[in-house]
């Protein structure tokens, strides 16, 4: 079968912020690009970021970018790269005020300054005390920079290509990246994209969790990509969780709740945090108060019929100082939880928020093409949640996600027009087989007279992952979730849904985002399993402490035999003193 | 029945809130919704997220033409 073929000097796949600072420096230096979302760009996942990105500007305090590059790294847990976090740090400041001058509408001081308000973690003299350090646009940021970055696009002559999904990536006999297969969902036609360079920015996979903050459409197709195409994925058993999502729905309830007087009940209606915590008992950190819920649910002291839930109680506070203190709370609880707070708990879960692991890159976007050395696939690059630079290595610091994607996306956009001046890219020959994978894969469903139903195998995985690598995580139930996880991705091998029409079909889409999913939950739970300290977000049972002598490295999970590397961190930065480890205490 | 399944597509939106309440509306009321009534859907979903989320949490003032449409998919 003959298959359209289109040439670009580079394609990006996902339209988040990444994706449109990284197409945003192609289209600025001439070059013909094309960028591929699944929706209107507008509404990629960076929507949903509410609280700022951060830039030591220090327009309402002192601040510098080495206090920044200090909270980073202990945020951390010292599982970040060095060098690339400088890197990151220093040029935070001229990210958002490049941004500022395409129009972002920043607030602002009375003095005309960009804003800035205090976030958690954020401190100034390397830890002494709270500093303002995060730029907000109202409570819509992402959406601000979304908007901006996109209108930028469009008067740059960026070519979108909106409701298309990529498929796979195309690699020839030497490893180099040539473009990527993708399908338009309006016909479900199939064509090459053929590229001297390849950009994945395909966000989150927080879809992997029965429990997640995570908007449908993040199911880490770039991460699926590249792992079917050979290339490891980095640190995936680091996953950040909040403590209070809606069980069942995954809409986040404020940590405000327990700041105004709100507390955490099990079953028997205790207040547990009382035996956990006895001093700041529900105001204890986030990490603390996930992990006493995980240990509640676990020991059988969950609420519910399943006894899988806690519950939020705040009806004693009365529905006068909800309604005034907490703005929406109600709303919300009502309408996805099927409660009023003010006469009955919330039902809530520990609940996953962000991908600190992806496509293993350099600082300069560069996917690199194994655990040792720094060889790159060439061709290739990554940005935003969707790589692993790493500046966030076992947690990441809030606000720092819009940092990242404003930076990486532009350092990778940079390094591909660099890549292509220098010759060093072009249209290489694309192989006779460039489409076979994709178009096998799509065959294969579209023959499938009976099978798996992606909406069971669908929550099998999520379940799975959210009973066996949680939050908290336990020995035995590692070992029994790796087992049952590659039961699921075998299930994976064989679905089926009943319309096979080519408009619009969303079961087929759900089907092919379903086995990326099956990449990313392999890889988090056979690199969580072999993980023994427990160090930022991720946190064992049989192993309390962090580890530093054995464990101060690098996953590499290689979808070919489910096998594990590792690879050392970069404790070395660019141009200043390293931060030694130290223990992480707030 | 292209046009339906266009239209749930373009339910998938960048907030989980939104993908939910969405969902949720669609899977119960799109089949009954009448020529106008989609037409009236069709042009909500082209608004932006947080406005959209605004409506239907009622943190902001509906247009008049969107009214009835965001009532019930508060009610979903």
């Amino acid at each position: 079968m003959a298959i359209t073929t289109r040439k670009f000097d580079a394609v990006v796949v996902g339209a988040g912020g990444s994706g449109l600072r990284a197409a945003l420096q192609l289209a600025e230096a001439n070059l013909q690009v094309a960028v591929l979302s699944k929706v209107f760009p507008t509404r990629s996942h960076t929507v949903a970021a509410q609280g700022g990105v951060s830039a030591s500007l220090g327009n309402e305090e002192p601040d510098n970018w080495h206090w920044h590059m200090y909270d980073t790294v202990k945020g951390s847990d010292y599982l970040g790269d060095q060098d690339a976090i400088e890197f990151m740090c220093r040029k935070a400041s001229e990210a958002v005020i490049e941004l500022e001058h395409y129009g972002m509408p920043f607030d602002r001081l009375d003095n005309g300054k960009i804003y800035q308000r205090p976030f958690g973690g954020h401190t100034s003299n390397y830890g002494e005390r709270a500093v303002k350090r995060a730029c907000a646009a109202a409570d819509r940021t992402g959406h601000a920079m979304l908007h901006t970055l996109y209108q930028r696009n469009v008067r740059a002559h960026t070519q979108f290509f909106v409701e298309w999904m990529a498929l796979d990536l195309i690699r020839n006999q030497s490893g180099d990246v040539l473009g990527v297969v993708a399908m338009e969902m309006e016909t479900g036609e199939v064509m090459v994209l053929h590229a001297k360079a390849t950009l994945l920015a395909t966000g989150g996979a927080g879809r992997i969790y029965a429990a997640s903050t995570n908007a449908y459409i993040n199911t880490g197709d770039g991460l699926g990509m590249a792992a079917r195409a050979g290339i490891p994925l980095e640190d995936m058993e680091f996953w950040q969780f909040h403590p209070t999502g809606v069980a069942g729905a995954g809409v986040l309830i404020t940590e405000g709740v327990r700041g105004e007087g709100g507390f955490l009940l099990n079953k028997n209606g205790e207040r547990f945090m009382e035996r956990y915590a006895p001093t700041v008992k529900d105001l204890a950190s986030r990490d603390v108060v996930s992990r006493a819920m995980a240990t509640e649910i676990k020991e059988g002291r969950g609420a519910g019929k399943d006894a899988d839930y806690i519950l939020l109680k705040l009806d004693h506070l009365g529905a006068d100082v909800i309604d005034k203190r907490l703005p929406g709370i109600r709303e919300i609880a009502k309408k996805f939880a099927n409660v009023d707070p003010a006469k009955d708990p919330i039902p809530v879960v520990p609940t996953c928020h962000y991908m600190m692991g992806g496509v293993p890159t350099n600082m300069h976007g560069q996917s690199l093409a194994g655990h040792s050395g720094g060889t790159s696939v060439k061709g290739l690059y990554a940005a935003g949640e969707c790589a692993c630079v790493s500046v966030h290595g076992a947690n990441r610091l809030g606000t720092n996600s819009l940092l990242d994607l404003l930076v990486f996306g532009k350092a990778a956009g940079e390094q591909v027009v660099r890549d292509l001046a220098a010759d060093v890219l072009s249209h290489q020959e694309l192989p006779k087989d460039a489409a076979d994978r994709s178009l096998a894969r799509l065959a294969k469903l579209d023959a499938a007279k009976s099978g798996e139903s992606v909406h069971e195998v669908g929550a099998e995985l999520r379940r799975t992952m959210q009973l066996h690598c949680g939050v908290f995580r336990f020995p035995d139930s590692l070992a029994e979730g790796v087992r049952k996880i590659n039961e699921v991705a075998q299930r994976a091998g064989s679905l089926y849904f009943k319309d096979k029409s080519k408009v619009f079909n969303t079961a087929r889409v759900e089907a092919l985002e379903l086995e990326n999913l099956v990449e990313v939950a392999v890889s988090t739970m056979i690199s969580a399993n072999a993980r023994q300290e427990s160090r930022g977000a991720h946190d064992r049972s049989d192993f309390p402490n962090r580890d530093d002598a054995t464990w101060m490295k690098h996953t590499f999970w290689y979808k070919e035999g489910n096998r594990l590397e590792y690879r050392p961190v970069q404790l070395k930065p660019l141009t200043v003193e390293s931060f030694e480890p130290k223990a992480r205490v707030y | 029945m292209a046009e339906l399944d266009r239209i749930r597509w373009q339910c998938r939106r960048g907030m989980l809130e939104l993908d939910l309440v969405l969902n949720r509306f669609v899977e119960r009321e799109l089949g009954g919704l009448d020529p106008g009534q989609l037409q009236v859907f069709k042009e909500l979903l082209n608004e932006q997220d947080p406005m959209l989320l605004a409506w239907v949490m009622d943190q902001e003032e509906v247009p008049g033409r969107y009214d009835q449409l965001i009532r019930r998919l508060r009610q979903a």
